[in-house]
């Protein structure tokens, strides 16, 4: 689906914990998140914390979209 | 002879330790046979006996790869085995991408020769076709049959060092590898008649297959994210409350496209998930988990995005084929670019 959203012409980031899996199939601008049950959470930390987690992922994946990339970038912190 | 020593590798699943309430299983090794390696001892017959299996989890690999290759790399050297198999895997993702990594991290470590199977559309097959011998399966448990018979006879090729045939002999994903041979026929003659069977419209074989690179340019950056629509899309399967469409728990058919313009916030009484390749506790007790619907809405509000896009767009991921993944994403994204959608996120469990 990365790559289908990418060839109609829109930026796109995959936020995805298997980033191996994400570089096979072939998206190009990657953040790597928590869990596979929970990507964008963690259950253990409290809902502040897990809210503020969520938040700087989302913010890395906005950076991700605003960034230059020529190839395959995974976007680590 | 003593017999061929072999160790297996499965998934918690196959052991019947459980689903994905145990896929962050740690690897744990026991003596003598497990799940499907019982069928693997009767076609090995006289000649190898699987003497431990090793069981992880799926999530556990996946999410902590270094470590539980470190620790399966010991417990396999403590058998000093002839052979590693791991499992088959079918159109399990995470199994498949654990099953390719174990073998390949044994080979290259131990030098020993490794063998796993698995769907040719598991990720794991693309990852790690090219580095070990991967029999082709079928995409379910039922081709369980079918795979052991042509694992177990290709495994006992490999331990026993002999000459392994071509991908079509032996069953095995072709991994690339091109060898000399003497032909009958000569170049010229051998492309005429290639030429001929086209011209018929004969099937004919490519002696020289096309390698299958699907890579697509990255789109240049947003310029102004303040001002940009972005748009949600996820394969982790939240749908509201019901699943209304029915949204298949694997090997999904069919997307579903929702309106969030009237949440701030996902919550237990109205999304949830309808993946069957996870475990959906955290996913229900809080969607936002997989899609960030209520951070992006406070981004919104703060200015710092556009504007989060109406719709979101969603299907469950698990065994779902390349070919209608594709094509619900060739379809929605047309409607994102006529929507004026900037840029998307997508998130994957």
């Amino acid at each position: 689906m990365v790559k289908e959203i990418e060839r109609a012409g829109i930026p796109v980031v995959h936020m995805c914990t298997v980033v191996p899996i994400s570089l096979t199939v072939g998206a190009n601008r990657i953040v790597p998140t928590i869990a596979i049950p929970h990507p964008l959470g963690n259950p253990s930390l409290s809902r502040e914390e897990e809210k503020a987690l969520r938040r700087s992922l989302v913010e890395r994946a906005l950076k991700a979209l605003q960034t230059e990339v020529d190839g395959q970038t995974v976007f680590e912190e | 002879m003593s017999k061929i020593r072999v160790v297996h590798y499965i998934n918690q699943f196959f052991a019947g330790i459980g689903g994905e309430e145990k896929a962050d299983y740690k690897p744990e090794v026991r003596e003598g046979v497990v799940g499907p390696g019982m069928e693997f001892n009767k076609k090995f017959g006289e000649e190898a006996e699987i003497v431990a299996t090793i069981i992880c989890g799926d999530s556990y690999f996946n999410e902590n790869i270094e470590e539980a290759k470190k620790t399966i790399i010991e417990m396999v050297k403590k058998y000093n085995p002839d052979l590693f198999i791991a499992g088959p895997a079918f159109n399990a993702g995470r199994y498949g991408v654990a099953c390719g990594t174990i073998t390949d991290a044994v080979n290259k470590e131990l030098g020993i020769p490794v063998l796993t199977g698995m769907y040719p559309e598991n990720p794991g097959a693309d990852m790690f076709k090219k580095s070990v011998y991967i029999i082709e399966t079928k995409n379910s448990a039922a081709g369980m049959r079918k795979a052991v018979k042509s694992m177990a006879a290709l495994a006992l090729k490999l331990a026993k060092g002999e000459k392994i045939g071509t991908p079509d002999e032996e069953g095995y994903i072709p991994r690339g590898i091109r060898k000399n041979y003497f032909a009958e026929k000569r170049g010229s003659e051998r492309a005429v008649e290639m030429l001929i069977k086209k011209l018929k419209g004969e099937e004919f074989k490519t002696e020289y297959p096309m390698p299958d690179f699907d890579r697509v340019d990255p789109n240049p950056p947003v310029k102004d994210i303040t001002k940009a629509k972005i748009a949600l899309v996820t394969s982790g399967g939240i749908v509201p409350k019901g699943n209304p469409d029915h949204i298949e728990s694997s090997s999904a058919s069919k997307y579903g496209k929702y309106d969030i313009s009237q949440f701030d916030d996902l919550t237990p009484e109205t999304h949830e998930t309808a993946h069957g390749g996870y475990d959906p506790v955290y996913a229900n007790e809080d969607a936002d988990r997989v899609l960030p619907v209520d951070v992006l809405r406070e981004l919104e509000k703060e200015g710092k995005i556009g504007q989060l896009h109406r719709y979101f767009y969603t299907t469950t991921g698990n065994g779902t084929s390349v070919a209608n993944a594709k094509a619900f994403a060739a379809e929605f994204a047309k409607e994102l670019v006529a929507d004026g959608v900037d840029a998307v996120i997508l998130t994957s469990t």
